[in-house]
């Protein structure tokens, strides 16, 4: 099991050191800086591998958080450690800088006690550590006998990430599907990959345990109800979208209060949801994916010293709808040493530190074109090594889904407080952006 | 040196004053105190001497002070042990305390000092806390049963928390389950057969229970202790599948790489191409590529273990090759391990589309990405034959960017293409041969002096371009040496008239100037055949080399079954056993696959039914450069990466007046089992042919090692061989690799892998086989007995509770009794021997000053056969008990065993 942890800052001054094994002893706080920190070359792992000690790290802007184990541990499980102790500490104190560390220092190690004992990760959700530990220390001495036991049984709990008794006036949900479509095109327009990662991430503020249950157009799903002969009316729920045809699901995971061998038999995704905003639900897919954007290079090379670059990108979804957010960024050689820019449309600036040609438009219509041509003025180089031309790559924001996802519905049900699902106010939200959306020139 | 001073006077200038704000009157002021004495701590500054003062602070009803000082305690009490007493009686209290977060804090820090004293302490409030009403306190208890082994093992097998540990696997609190699963694993292993856990299928049950309740660490707690069982059959082992695939939809990646792991084991034990089957192999894909979609952290983690599960079953990806292509941006650790997969994935459905991503990699920035996508494209060539052509235009388009690093890479590759299709793309020497100047890594110039050599006849300046690099020997590299030593050698059989001189002055070069042994004796060796008998030297150096094989960079099958138990562990990540990076005892235990339960009706062995791989897996010839066109790299390579066809030129040793036989004797003695060599048949019943050879068991694989001789008057070619069906299902897992000749007078050696999963036949005796032999000339046949021990597979060390079980279960008319005499030896030196042969001691007692020896050990089929024997001192004659219950389909296998013993210890 993980053995120890440490945080450091940029210069590889350690910050938090807590040790929770015998087999590591001081050394291996200066053994992590002296090897990875401080390496003449750049490590290339995040695990590494000195004198029998493995750490494993991660990097949050400038700090360094290093795990340290002498044992065959379960690594997967070290990295998903170091990111939930990432989103705990961001919870308690938002960034996570050296300054916020160093002002928050006991509070960290009040968190490293409660969620990692001798090396064992234990309930490390934020709903359930924030009824305990606070930045006060005077709630814990206040708590009453069944308080306390209120918080225990829910630290230890089947449904860890939620407590008991929640009141809100008014039971509202909102969902949003945030989808993220990633392109890799060859020159002639031939899609070499194309896949959609989607998350559905709810903001829930209902009163009590209330148990949900989520629909959404999955083809295994609709499939099975057409061939039952009998259609789900909640289906024509209030926030069912066009009635587009079901979607192929390559994969989903489900945050852990998912009942997931409910989803394994029946399909279904039934859960009693946290209080406040989280991930519900992560999937992929990779057919029939609506690319809403089509990049179209020509690059020429005109003598030694000369480029000339034409790009035309093309909107591809309905012509009601608007795109925002459009920015296409050209790479240009290391040795460009002018470049003129001609678009139709938004506005374009060769950035000269990122070796880049950047064209932003700010909203973009469905079923539109519009191009970009630059002339770039080479520098004579030695260099024999052939310029290796990046992909051009873009970002957009679409109000779509760009694998055509569609909710269903979302039923809330709490059995023992008298709001019905009806009363449950409920807003659902698709937004699609670009992943990495690459054409190569 | 004034200024240490100065910083050190400073230092206890804080020291005193921190000493004087723990003992402050304001309970503020003290946690302010205590609170810069922690931060002292963290940066490593020198606090132990504050001790006392800090654990004043310790009686407190602020619980966030409380922790403080607690943090304090666990840090320096060990270097303290006499002051750390003081904290005792605080702690005691604090077990006892109302609230349940107090005393699961208070057993939780108690558990982490480290001072004998408190550990004594401890045991009373802990026995309460393991039986606390709440939850919470329990689920931490468990935990401190673990911490408490690390300090006092027997002191927690004494006081019985072990019991109480087990017990909690049955709480009905996840959580404590979960903590229970946890500790226990670890405890259990540093005992690895005592079946602390007492997997059954009641607890199995409720394991599988708890995991859908508890949290995701919990979940991973238990998964990883659910892949250590041995289902009983396969209905269990396809139950517990059932139960385990939810997991594969969770949203942590450990949950889900555990979960892999399990079914990745139990796939083992579910018969094939039935449906379940295969729906199970489909369900792993999608998880499996999600797990890209992760940090990049993750990401690594899943491609080093998505390395293994593509080794062990390629169907399960092989449709999803895209996920594996490179993302401009991703980390270079992430680019790497893609790219390693996608040569592994490569086929003729997809070629086209990865060359076409190689040759992108190949203009990227970093110099080991670039290189590796060069080296890649090599690899499709060779695994790819129909895109070879394609593949070998690609490389010379990278030759010509003239890129240092990347022609160098090229040229390597080139040279294994040359190898895998012989006189198909020489016509791009010329090419290859302009770039000779710009060569400046060994690897290159070596491929490069190999290709002139090999292809001497074709190029027309091939004297001058090894002349070239002959300038510089000594300041070449040892790899480079040899093969311009060889490559020379070759040059002059090929075109002996104009290159008499070269050889001349390479040979001096080698013999005289040189002081490395391995280069003078190659040398020397190619002196004495040039010198006695060109005719044969031509023969050997310009042999026909056998094709390198498809594949390489495989794990060697044993290994990959191992890494495939610690799947989503560090193990799995290093590609490496845990004991090649893990102290101590807890990586020496070794995992091994489950195994499916076949007998000998059904001629299903379990060795080779579990990692069915090593069968289907093509042979990994090393690369180690010249490896086969060379003489004696015999004895650089190790024997066990050449199974075969590799002892061939030792009929060639011949030339040099014998020596050689002397190392390949060393190389048999090495291995455990060494049974005299026995001549099988003789010349005069074969029309001159001699066979003569011996069994042997190696890195769990058996061999049948033979020495052919010609003792006619002409060669003999076109051999063969061929079993009768036998009793253990044998049969040569490749054909017998004679690529050459046998020449009059000559002898080859070969060592025949051998496995146990062909058509089974009861022989009598039961380990006769009978063995057809093919040559040009005739089919010969003979018989021979297999000595049983070959059989004794590596896993044949019972669990000592299931030996006991097993023991007590086998009926008395099950048994043999018999006697060894005259054997001189202690307990331990026959324990010893027999270990050596896969019989392993199970246990060992002294009763009544005889020492009992409790052995065991496994057969290829499956049969397990358990023996007791008893040595009493002074008396040369050992008695022997020996049960199995499946004596009557062994019948005078006992004879047989018996046999082995006395062999065994009579050498």
């Amino acid at each position: 099991m993980i053995g120890g942890l440490f945080i450091y800052n940029h210069k590889g001054e350690v910050l938090i050191s807590r040790v929770y094994r015998d087999d590591i002893g001081r050394n291996a706080v200066d053994a992590f800086r002296v090897n990875v920190i401080h390496a003449r070359q750049q490590v290339r792992s995040p695990v590494t591998n000195f004198a029998r000690t493995s750490f494993f790290h991660v990097k949050r802007s400038n700090i360094w958080l290093a795990a340290v184990t002498k044992q065959n541990v379960n690594a997967a499980m070290v990295f998903e450690f170091l990111y939930k102790m990432c989103d705990v500490m961001t919870a308690y104190f938002s960034k996570i800088s050296e300054e916020n560390i160093k002002n928050n220092f006991v509070l960290i190690y009040e968190l490293l006690d409660e969620i990692l004992d001798f090396g064992y990760p234990q309930n490390s959700e934020t709903g359930a550590l924030k009824t305990f530990i606070t930045q006060q220390g005077i709630k814990s001495q206040h708590h009453t006998k069944e308080e306390q036991s209120q918080i225990t049984s829910q630290v230890t709990g089947q449904i860890g990430w939620r407590r008991e008794g929640i009141k809100y006036r008014r039971n509202e949900l909102f969902l949003d599907v945030l989808e993220s479509v990633n392109l890799l095109m060859s020159p002639q327009g031939q899609v070499l990959s194309a896949h959609v990662s989607g998350r559905v991430v709810m903001k829930s503020y209902l009163s009590g345990m209330p148990e949900c249950k989520f629909g959404m157009n999955d083809k295994i799903v609709i499939d099975k109800q057409g061939k039952g002969g009998t259609t789900d009316d909640s289906g024509k729920s209030e926030l069912g979208g066009s009635g587009k045809q079901s979607i192929a699901i390559d994969d989903c995971t489900f945050h852990q209060c998912v009942r997931l061998s409910k989803f394994d038999s029946e399909r279904s995704i039934s859960f009693i949801p946290p209080d406040g905003e989280y991930e519900l639900m992560r999937y992929r897919t990779t057919k029939d994916i609506i690319l809403p954007f089509r990049v179209i290079p020509l690059v020429r090379e005109v003598g030694r010293t000369k480029l000339e670059v034409k790009v035309v990108i093309k909107s591809n979804f309905k012509p009601s709808l608007l795109a925002q957010k459009i920015e296409v960024r050209i790479p240009t050689p290391l040795n460009t040493s002018g470049v003129q820019v001609i678009c139709m449309k938004g506005k374009a600036k060769y950035k000269a530190s990122e070796n880049a040609i950047v064209w932003k438009i700010k909203r973009m219509a469905g079923m539109k074109e519009s191009q970009i041509s630059a002339e770039i003025e080479l520098l004579p180089t030695n260099d024999k090594k052939k310029w290796a031309r990046p992909p051009i790559s873009m970002n957009f924001e679409v109000p779509f889904a760009p694998s055509g996802l569609k909710v269903r519905y979302l039923k809330v049900f709490e059995p023992k407080l008298n709001y019905s699902d009806h009363d449950v106010i409920k807003w659902v939200r698709y937004i699609g952006r670009s992943g990495i959306y690459e054409t190569r020139c | 040196n004034m200024t240490s001073k100065y910083f050190k006077n400073q230092w206890n200038s804080e020291i005193f004053e921190l000493k004087a704000e723990l003992n402050n009157e304001k309970k503020e002021k003290r946690k302010e105190a205590v609170k810069k004495v922690i931060a002292a701590m963290t940066v490593g500054k020198d606090v132990s001497s504050l001790f006392p003062d800090v654990v004043n602070c310790m009686q407190t009803d602020n619980l966030e002070l409380k922790k403080l000082v607690y943090l304090y305690l666990m840090n320096y009490a060990k270097s303290q042990p006499d002051m750390a007493i003081m904290a005792v009686n605080s702690f005691v209290k604090d077990c006892e305390d109302p609230n349940p977060l107090i005393r699961a804090l208070a057993v939780r820090t108690m558990g982490c000092i480290r001072v004998d004293k408190i550990t004594e302490y401890l045991c009373e409030p802990l026995r309460k806390c393991l039986k606390d009403e709440d939850p919470y306190v329990r689920k931490t208890a468990a935990v401190c049963v673990a911490k408490l082994h690390d300090i006092n093992a027997q002191m927690v097998e004494d006081q019985g928390f072990l019991d109480s540990l087990r017990d909690l696997i049955a709480d009905s609190n996840p959580m404590v389950v979960a903590n229970a699963v946890a500790a226990l694993s670890e405890i259990s292993e540093s005992h690895p057969n005592s079946n602390l856990l007492d997997l059954n299928p009641q607890n199995i049950n409720k394991l599988l229970t708890a995991l859908n309740e508890c949290t995701e660490w919990g979940q991973i707690f238990i998964l990883d202790c659910l892949s250590n069982y041995n289902p009983k059959d396969e209905r269990e082992a396809q139950s517990i599948c059932e139960r385990v695939t939810p997991r594969l939809s969770h949203a942590n990646s450990a949950v889900v790489l555990s979960a892999v792991k399990v079914l990745m084991k139990f796939l083992e034990l579910l018969p094939k191409d039935t449906d379940y089957y295969n729906t199970l192999l489909k369900k792993l894909s999608p998880p499996l590529v999600t797990l890209l979609s992760g940090e990049p952290e993750v990401q690594y983690v899943a491609l080093r273990n998505i390395n293994l599960i593509v080794q062990k079953r390629p169907e399960i990806l092989k449709q999803e090759i895209k996920v594996f292509f490179v993302k401009y941006n991703d980390p270079i650790y992430v680019k790497l391990e893609k790219l390693d997969i996608m040569i592994r994935l490569a086929s003729h459905a997809n070629i086209a589309q990865v060359l076409a991503e190689l040759k992108e990699y190949a203009t990227e920035v970093d110099v080991d990405f670039v290189r590796k996508a060069v080296r890649a494209i090599g690899r499709c060539a060779i695994k790819v034959e129909q895109s070879a052509e394609r593949c070998v235009s690609t490389l010379l388009d990278l030759i010509q960017t003239k890129v240092n690093y990347v022609v160098q890479e090229a040229i390597v590759v080139i040279r294994d293409i040359f190898r895998k299709y012989p006189n198909k793309y020489e016509s791009i020497i010329a090419t290859l041969c302009e770039n000779l100047d710009s060569l400046d890594e060994p690897d290159a110039r070596a491929a490069m002096i190999w290709i002139v050599g090999e292809y001497a006849e074709r190029i027309d300046n091939a004297d001058e371009l090894l002349e070239s690099f002959l300038e510089g020997f000594h300041d070449e590299s040892t790899q480079v040496q040899l093969t311009l030593l060889t490559a020379i050698v070759k040059l002059f059989l090929k075109k002996p008239s104009e290159t008499q001189e070269l050889v001349q002055q390479v040979l001096s070069l080698a013999t005289q100037d040189s002081d490395n042994p391995d280069l003078r004796d190659r040398g020397y060796i190619y002196w004495r055949l040039l010198s006695t008998d060109p005719v044969t030297a031509k023969e050997v150096v310009l042999s026909e080399k056998p094709l390198i094989s498809e594949e390489t960079d495989l794990i060697e099958p044993t290994l990959l079954d191992e890494l495939i138990c610690h799947i989503g562990s560090l193990a799995s990540v290093y590609h490496k056993p845990p004991n090649a990076f893990v102290e101590g005892s807890h990586g020496i235990h070794r995992k091994h696959l489950p195994i499916q339960h076949g007998s000998i009706d059904t001629g299903e062995s379990p060795v080779s039914a579990g990692p069915a791989a090593s069968i289907d897996q093509p042979q990994v010839i090393p690369s180690q450069g010249d490896l086969l066109g060379d003489l004696l790299n015999l004895d650089l390579g190790p024997p066990v990466n050449v199974p075969q066809g590799s002892s061939m030129q030792i009929g060639a040793v011949d030339l040099l007046g014998g020596g050689l036989d002397s190392l390949v004797r060393r190389m048999y003695r090495e291995h455990s089992f060494l049974w005299f060599v026995k001549v099988w048949l003789p010349a005069v019943k074969a029309k001159g042919l001699e066979i003569s050879g011996t069994f042997s068991r190696r890195q769990g694989h058996m061999y049948m090692d033979m020495s052919f001789i010609n003792k006619a008057l002409q060669h003999m070619t076109d051999f063969a061989i061929q079993f009768n069906k036998n009793s253990f299902g044998v049969i040569p897992t490749t054909p017998l690799a004679m690529h050459t000749p046998l020449m009059p007078s000559q002898s080859i050696d070969i060592s025949l892998p051998l496995n146990t999963i062909g058509p089974v036949m009861k022989m009598d005796p039961l380990n006769n086989l009978q063995v057809a032999v093919k040559n040009n000339i005739d089919v010969f046949y003979f018989s021979t007995l297999i000595p049983l021990s070959v059989f004794f597979v590596e896993d044949g060390k019972m669990e000592r509770q299931v030996f006991l079980a097993t023991w007590k279960d086998i009926p008395n008319e099950n048994e043999l009794q018999y006697q060894i005499k005259e054997c001189h030896l202690n307990a331990d030196t026959v324990s010893g021997k027999l270990q050596n042969n896969n019989i392993y001691t199970i246990a060992k007692r002294n009763v009544e000053g005889q020492d009992m020896l409790y052995q065991s050990l496994k057969l290829t089929n499956g049969i397990w056969i358990l023996a007791e024997l008893r040595i009493q001192p002074g008396n040369p004659n050992y008695t022997v008990n020996a049960r199995s219950k499946e004596i009557d389909r062994l019948q005078n296998a006992f004879d047989i065993v018996q046999n082995i013993f006395k062999d065994i210890l009579h050498p």
